[in-house]
């Protein structure tokens, strides 16, 4: 016995019982139904209510009193024709929907039994409606009406059912409450067995779905406010709004309340309603009915009203009309308590309002509409789409019926495609989970199945890349009126500037802005902006290492986006397709920028990132976009011949990061694995030549074109963990990017080889792959190894051999910072590793502990190769690479 | 304690008859009972009704029913109806 229920005797409660038991039952012997069947069910369904529409009308103006007899016929009619005509063949049995583009279907789920409460006002045709929708969406229904149209729904409910079994529906699916009471309701509403509460009826009975506990579909009462503009058809909306408020004597909740009339054409509106029959009601009229109709103690229309016809209402308040009278018209002033007429009247009464202009009639739209109608429907009539458009926007309603009937326009399917209804769905506004008219996807609960989306991969790159000795002869055939040379001061006084503005064509007028060398400053970029807008540039050449190419691309976007956000535009973000921050499209200059590398290491000259240093931060800022990518690289290996050793040191382990890091990364795929491979494979043969052999021209050509390549991986494939710590590590104590890198980079490897701790969502790669990577490139090194293990270990331990060769410290101990001091920056550089997004594509997911595990392994310099144990591999595993 | 087991067919074009036979034969037989519901496409309220009594009865009797053979569809009209926890299955 469900609690808080008031005591049903015991006799009473084994009906309710048997009543759910056998929904229960007939709910599932229905889910083996196919919609072939349901469909051939609901059809035989649809024409016994037709055939019975008009039987079925009788008996309910009999039994409640309320209404027209031929218009609940029609009711009936649109209960069963037009819902049909609009569920015939929508699929309500498995797959309901299937866009195969995006990987999805979605299915339909029986809700079971389902409870459902039925007005007065529209009994017969709110039965027939959910019956079709109920046994459409293979549900059990147990009907509850309103006590006065208990007969005339349980006879519909018989036609449905019985013609519902005949033709194949289980028995017991659907049923109604014969004589009943509250507790009843209250009883089968907290049922556990009942799936859903419908309660189409009065604000008591929607509160007291809601209320039970149960998923509900409450609909309920309206208040429809009209604004009838100037430019409106008068002739059509006088007609549409007699008929719609005449309509079964105004039972329909959506029908038209308070008609909002602009001064214009006030008068001639009032003169067409009283041509077709209407009673335009006096001051003194009005006043007599606004206290007869609507009780003056809760403001709300009195049953007695109900239903009834205008003639019989105006007799019994003792107005004086004629007898055909359809409608009264009643003039008012305002809306609310004052204005009793202003609220909704399920009768032919018809409140009028002239307003002073268009603003006024919204106003006492809004007004109406929120006198107990808000969400339910709002009705406009006007050829000014800019006011229809402003109506729509001032209502809240969940139908905006445009220049038609109010009462049957909502209704759906005859004056409009709204879907047909019978329960209008009134938003949260009006205490409702919905704002649609209630249909078939209502009674099912859908099941998404969504497929594994083949993630959209890219490879972007430069569309001219020169390499090999004196490339930068291409510049020649590039045309340009004005170009500026970025560069550093070093470079100037090695000659290299001169080499380049040889290879200038000799119309172009050229300047050259030295730079530190240094990361980029914003004071710095800002100063290249200056140069760009004063020599009207239209080429920018960057000739330099990273710092130089990312002064060139950061000059170049403020240059053409004067407006860019660096802040914002540098916002981290999880992937870059679904970013928040959105570089400029719009460009007020448009600028070549050609970059030549001085060094074999950040690739600068193919990718979409430069990195600006905050100094009032103290931080890194970088930007990710391949609008920063230049639109020529230049790989000259003549600029890197006298590259000190050690910068070709750093600069060439920066390079072969970026390939390892690649290789493994989340984003790695066949067009960047083949880049990040041979990177690779041309570092660890010719670095060792070029540190020890610096004038081999063709070590030098060759880890030129290593930097390049390996940057097109990364540009693509992005880099992982390894620069996450660089990153943190370099900018707090000052150490070049490469070296730093090459301190994290052997226990870096071992890390991500090693079984995640985490394992982070990566719908690009369908296994942890990693570790196979590895073994894979010490494969191609040729470094031996039966296991996975074992060669993962032997690219460690070749890395470590290139560092010792390269005379690159092993241990951030051995570049002087004191352990002491190393601890108290860990938390700051715990931190900001894990800020950096640069480990977003790592193939492990770091966690700080790690990231400061990490940390110390490069403080003390442990040899993860010969400490295997520091991170356990994973078992051998069958995975794709 | 008895451990003889019946093997009882269920044609699946006569399902609640079918049932209620198979309800006789183990009232008379008793011990556990293997229904055979192979051919058993669909189940009807009526069906579910003749299942409710053999669960009763095997409630009763301390004994077991086994349904074999029963078709996804199936399976699921008893967990909705929450008779499958009464019986056994057997694929």
């Amino acid at each position: 016995m469900p609690e808080n229920v008031a005591p049903l005797s015991e006799e009473r409660m084994a009906y309710l019982e048997g009543l759910v038991s056998q929904a229960r039952n007939a709910a599932a012997v229905f889910t083996q139904y196919t919609q072939e069947d349901v469909d051939r069910i609901v059809k035989r369904m649809v024409l016994a209510g037709l055939d019975q529409a008009q039987y079925l009308a009788r008996l309910a103006v009999e039994e409640t009193k309320l209404g027209v007899m031929e218009d609940k016929a029609i009711k009936n009619m649109v209960a069963t024709e037009f819902v049909y005509n609009y569920v015939k063949d929508k699929r309500t049995v498995g797959a309901i929907r299937e866009d195969p583009e995006h990987g999805l279907v979605e299915m339909a789920e029986p809700i079971g039994v389902i409870f459902s409460l039925t007005p007065i006002t529209n009994p017969t045709s709110t039965v027939l409606f959910k019956c079709i929708m109920a046994i459409k969406t293979r549900n059990a229904v147990i009907f509850s009406p309103h006590p006065n149209s208990l007969h005339c729904c349980a006879e519909a409910v018989r036609i449905m059912y019985e013609t519902a079994v005949k033709h194949g529906a289980p028995e017991g699916v659907l049923s109604c409450l014969g004589a009943h009471t509250m507790p009843d309701n209250a009883y089968l509403m907290r049922h556990k067995d009942v799936g859903l509460i419908d309660a189409t009826g009065g604000p008591g009975a929607v509160k007291a779905a809601y209320s039970s506990g149960k998923p509900a579909l409450g609909v309920g009462a309206g208040n429809t406010p009209v604004y009838l503009e100037k430019t409106a058809d008068l002739d059509m909306a006088v007609v549409d709004i007699i008929t719609s408020k005449t309509f079964d004597n105004g039972t329909i909740c959506a029908s038209e309340q308070t008609v909002a009339i602009d001064d214009e054409i006030y008068d001639l509106v009032l003169k067409k309603f009283a041509d077709l029959g209407a009673h335009i009601c006096n001051e003194k009229d009005t006043a007599l009915l606004g206290r007869t109709v609507i009780d003056p103690e809760t403001g709300v229309m009195r049953p007695m009203a109900v239903g009834q016809k205008a003639a019989d209402i105006a007799r019994v308040v003792g107005l004086s009309v004629k007898p055909n009278t359809k409608l009264l018209i009643t003039p008012i002033r305002g809306v609310g308590r004052d204005h009793p007429l202003s609220v909704e009247k399920l009768f032919p009464v018809l409140a009028v309002y002239r307003a002073m202009s268009v603003d006024d009639a919204l106003k006492v739209c809004v007004d109406v509409n929120r006198l107990g109608g808000i969400g339910h429907t709002a009705v406009v009539f006007s050829r000014n789409d800019e006011v229809i458009h402003k109506f729509s926007e001032a209502m809240n309603a969940g139908r905006i019926i445009v220049n038609s009937p109010g009462a049957i326009g909502a209704l759906g399917g005859v004056y409009n495609d709204l879907v047909p209804t019978f329960s209008f769905g009134c938003g949260t506004g009006g205490g409702n989970s919905t704002t649609d008219n209630v249909n078939v996807y209502h009674y099912l609960n859908i099941k998404r199945v969504a497929r594994r989306a083949q993630a959209h991969m890219w490879f972007r790159v430069p569309n001219q890349i020169y390499f090999n000795t004196n490339a930068v002869e291409n510049l020649r055939q590039f045309p340009s009126r004005s170009t500026l040379i970025v560069t550093n001061p070093a470079l100037e006084q090695m000659g290299h500037v001169d080499i380049v503005r040889r290879s200038i064509p000799p119309e172009t007028f050229v300047r050259v802005c030295a730079i530190p060398d240094a990361e980029p400053e914003f004071k710095v970029v800002m100063q290249g902006v200056e140069a760009l807008n004063s020599y009207k540039v239209d080429q920018i050449v960057a000739l330099g290492g990273g710092s130089v190419i990312d002064a060139a691309k950061i000059m170049k976007l403020m240059y053409e986006s004067p407006e860019a956000d660096l802040e914002e535009l540098a916002a981290p973000f999880l992937d870059i397709r679904k970013r928040v921050a959105q570089y400029p499209a719009e460009k007020s200059n448009r600028l070549r920028m050609i970059a030549i590398s001085t060094t074999s290491g950040t690739g600068s000259e193919v990718t979409p990132f430069a990195v600006l240093f905050d100094k009032e931060r103290g931080r890194k800022v970088t930007l990710v976009d391949y609008s920063l990518s230049p639109d020529v690289a230049i790989v000259d290996p003549q600029f890197v011949m006298s590259m000190p050793k050690g910068l070709t040191a750093d600069t060439g382990i920066d390079c072969l990061t970026h390939a390892l890091e690649a290789g493994v990364s989340t984003y790695a795929s066949p067009y960047t694995d083949s880049n990040a491979m041979q990177a690779i494979r041309l570092v660890f043969k010719y670095l060792p030549i070029a540190y020890e052999h610096p004038r081999d021209e063709e070590a030098r050509s060759m880890m030129h074109n290593a930097a390049c390549i390996a940057a097109l991986a990364f540009s693509n494939a992005s880099v992982g963990v390894n620069h996450a710590l660089a990153h943190a590590f370099g900018a707090r104590f000052g150490v070049a990017h490469g070296r730093a890198n090459a301190l994290m980079l052997p226990h870096v490897i071992a890390y991500n080889a090693s079984v995640p701790t985490k394992f982070r969502p990566s719908p690009n790669q369908r296994a942890y792959v990693a570790h196979k990577k590895y073994a894979m490139i010490a494969d191609l090194l040729g470094l031996g190894g039966k296991s996975i293990e074992e060669k993962v270990n032997n690219l460690v331990t070749a890395t470590e051999q290139l560092l010792d060769r390269l005379e690159i410290p092993r241990s951030i101990a051995a570049l002087g910072i004191s352990k002491e001091e190393f601890e108290r920056a860990m938390p700051d550089l715990a931190k900001i590793a894990f800020d950096d997004p640069s480990w977003q594509s790592n193939p492990r997911m770091p966690l700080v502990s790690e990231l400061i595990e990490l940390f110390w392994s490069a403080y003390h310099g442990r040899s993860p190769a010969r400490d295997a144990a520091a991170f356990p591999q994973p078992a051998e595993m069958e995975v794709c690479v | 304690m008895t451990t003889s087991a019946a093997w009882l067919k269920i044609d699946g074009d006569r399902v609640t008859p079918a049932l209620q036979e198979a309800l006789q034969k183990l009232d008379h037989a008793g011990g556990e009972a293997v229904l055979d519901f192979t051919a058993v496409r669909r189940i009807d309220p009526s069906a579910i009704r003749e299942l409710e009594k053999l669960a009763g009865f095997a409630g009763g009797k301390a004994c077991k029913i086994v349904l074999h053979g029963v078709n996804m569809d199936v399976y699921k009209v008893l967990k909705l109806v929450k008779l499958a926890p009464r019986f056994s299955f057997l694929s």
